[in-house]
């Protein structure tokens, strides 16, 4: 489903990635952790074109994004993308947030679009507040708003970009039974995440980077096991030990 | 000891509402012009086009440092000299004409900075989040960002139209009769200048003051 082919980038002199390769396969969790400043954010990022690379390639579901050919607004319709500060459009209601890129986007008619966004909607539990505006809704329901928005496109995968690492604590836990619940109907999801928990519960692998690298790519049961690299045992011991 | 006396003003209001006519037409046409081209200038100018965005740098530069009261002479005097000399025929009575073109392109170079810190204003994870969407980059100007660029930015397009509505009257260097050209032109019909300068005066203060107030109170209500 996605293919990252020995991916570099650089901010002008400064190396950001440096020759990263993995892949999701389709119906597959994968939960990318590691220090802050490692790339993570930046990688998954790259994965639907909103940051550029210089080097090597990201082919998703068979389009590959160097390819100058390929249209990247259509690409990044079909990638779900979920951010740190859930970035709901605040001038326009929790309906209009569901259901705009859906009619502007996809062309779906004003009915079929609200119908599937509030479909979503109240798979998130926030029928209530179709009618709301984001600013009146805690950061815990906005954040499902955006999960929601995001998959009334129809998407093949799901990016996370620290879902919840912008969170009061007591509101982390809703994201992440939406998050979970997800994988369990077998989504292909990627996703940037301290969350070691939900990386246990539902991630087949678990990526570890440091400094742009790629330093660990395994199953959760070899990572959370017997981590091979030095970094990334020392990276367990610290989070985990809270 | 100077002796008031008003009694010319009551007749020459029909006048001086014509020449508030023309004092509106001219700020709500700049207002108008001055917001679309603005926007058009700003978006140049944030744009990848390097082309484009020195050329919408240099237009914004050029009209900010030369004086309004040049701009309306340019237009009056030397522009349509140029149409003539092109076009060959006569032109009837261009003040009106001149005075609205130079408005709307001298307001545009001030709205399109007011609307290039606008849209910066906006955070560049909304910008992500449209194009995760799909939004194509003018989509997510259009839909995501220029709504909340011009929200946050109300208070200061209305504080620049008040600024307009006072440089109006500046038109009176081309015989334009707009408020204050008219209020002029009557004080002096009637050995009353006194007089129709303090009344357009307060005219003028009661318009903007009452504006600014109205501005103060938007400023508010976006604060929360």
């Amino acid at each position: 489903m996605i293919e990252i082919k020995n991916v570099s980038k650089w901010y002008g002199q400064f190396q950001v990635l440096t020759e990263c390769t993995t892949q999701v396969q389709k119906g597959e969790v994968i939960v990318v952790c590691g220090p802050s400043g490692s790339g993570k954010s930046t990688l998954i990022k790259c994965v639907n074109a909103l940051e550029p690379f210089q080097q090597g390639d990201i082919v998703v579901n068979g389009t590959s994004l160097s390819d100058r050919k390929t249209d990247l607004n259509k690409l990044r319709s079909h990638v779900g993308m979920v951010f740190q500060n859930f970035e709901l459009f605040p001038h326009m209601t929790i309906t209009q947030n569901l259901t705009i890129a859906q009619e502007k986007v996809l062309g779906r008619s004003k009915d079929e679009a609200r119908e599937k966004g509030l479909k979503f909607l109240d798979r998130v539990g926030l029928m209530a507040q179709a009618e709301k505006y984001p600013g009146q809704l805690s950061g815990g329901q906005q954040q499902r708003v955006a999960i929601a928005r995001a998959l009334a496109m129809d998407p093949i995968c799901m990016l996370f970009d620290e879902p919840t690492s912008a969170l009061d604590p007591e509101m982390v836990n809703e994201v992440l039974d939406v998050m979970v619940e997800l994988a369990k109907e077998g989504m292909t999801m990627m996703c940037v995440t301290h969350e070691m928990g939900f990386a246990r519960s539902v991630a087949h692998r678990v990526i570890f980077m440091d400094h742009g690298r790629i330093v660990e790519d395994a199953s959760k049961e070899d990572f959370f096991g017997k981590p091979r690299s030095d970094r990334a045992q020392q990276f367990l011991a610290k989070i985990l030990h809270h | 000891m100077y002796e008031f006396d008003w009694s010319s003003i009551p007749g020459a209001i029909p006048l001086l509402a014509n020449g508030l006519l023309i004092t509106l037409e001219v700020t709500l046409t700049a207002i108008v012009v001055g917001i679309v081209w603005g926007t058009i200038l700003a978006i140049a100018r944030l744009g990848s086009n390097p082309v484009l965005s020195r050329l919408a740098a240099a237009y914004v530069n050029l009209f900010r440092s030369v004086p309004l009261v040049m701009v309306i002479l340019w237009f009056y005097l030397i522009v349509p000299q140029g149409l003539k000399a092109i076009f060959g025929n006569d032109i009837g009575d261009i003040r009106l004409t001149s005075a609205l073109v130079a408005f709307a392109l001298f307001e545009a170079a001030y709205y399109s900075e007011i609307i290039r810190a606008g849209i910066q204003s906006v955070s560049k994870g909304q910008i992500a989040a449209g194009l995760a969407l799909g939004f194509t980059p003018g989509q997510t100007m259009r839909l995501v960002v220029l709504p909340q660029a011009f929200r946050n930015m109300t208070p200061l397009l209305l504080t620049q139209a008040i600024i307009l509505f006072q440089d109006t009257s500046l038109v009176y260097v081309i015989g334009l009769s707009d408020f204050f050209g008219t209020a002029y032109k009557v004080g002096d019909r009637d050995g009353r200048l006194v007089e129709l300068l303090l009344f357009a005066g307060a005219v003028y203060f009661v318009i903007c003051f009452s504006a600014s107030l109205l501005v103060k109170r938007l400023q508010a209500r976006f604060a929360k």
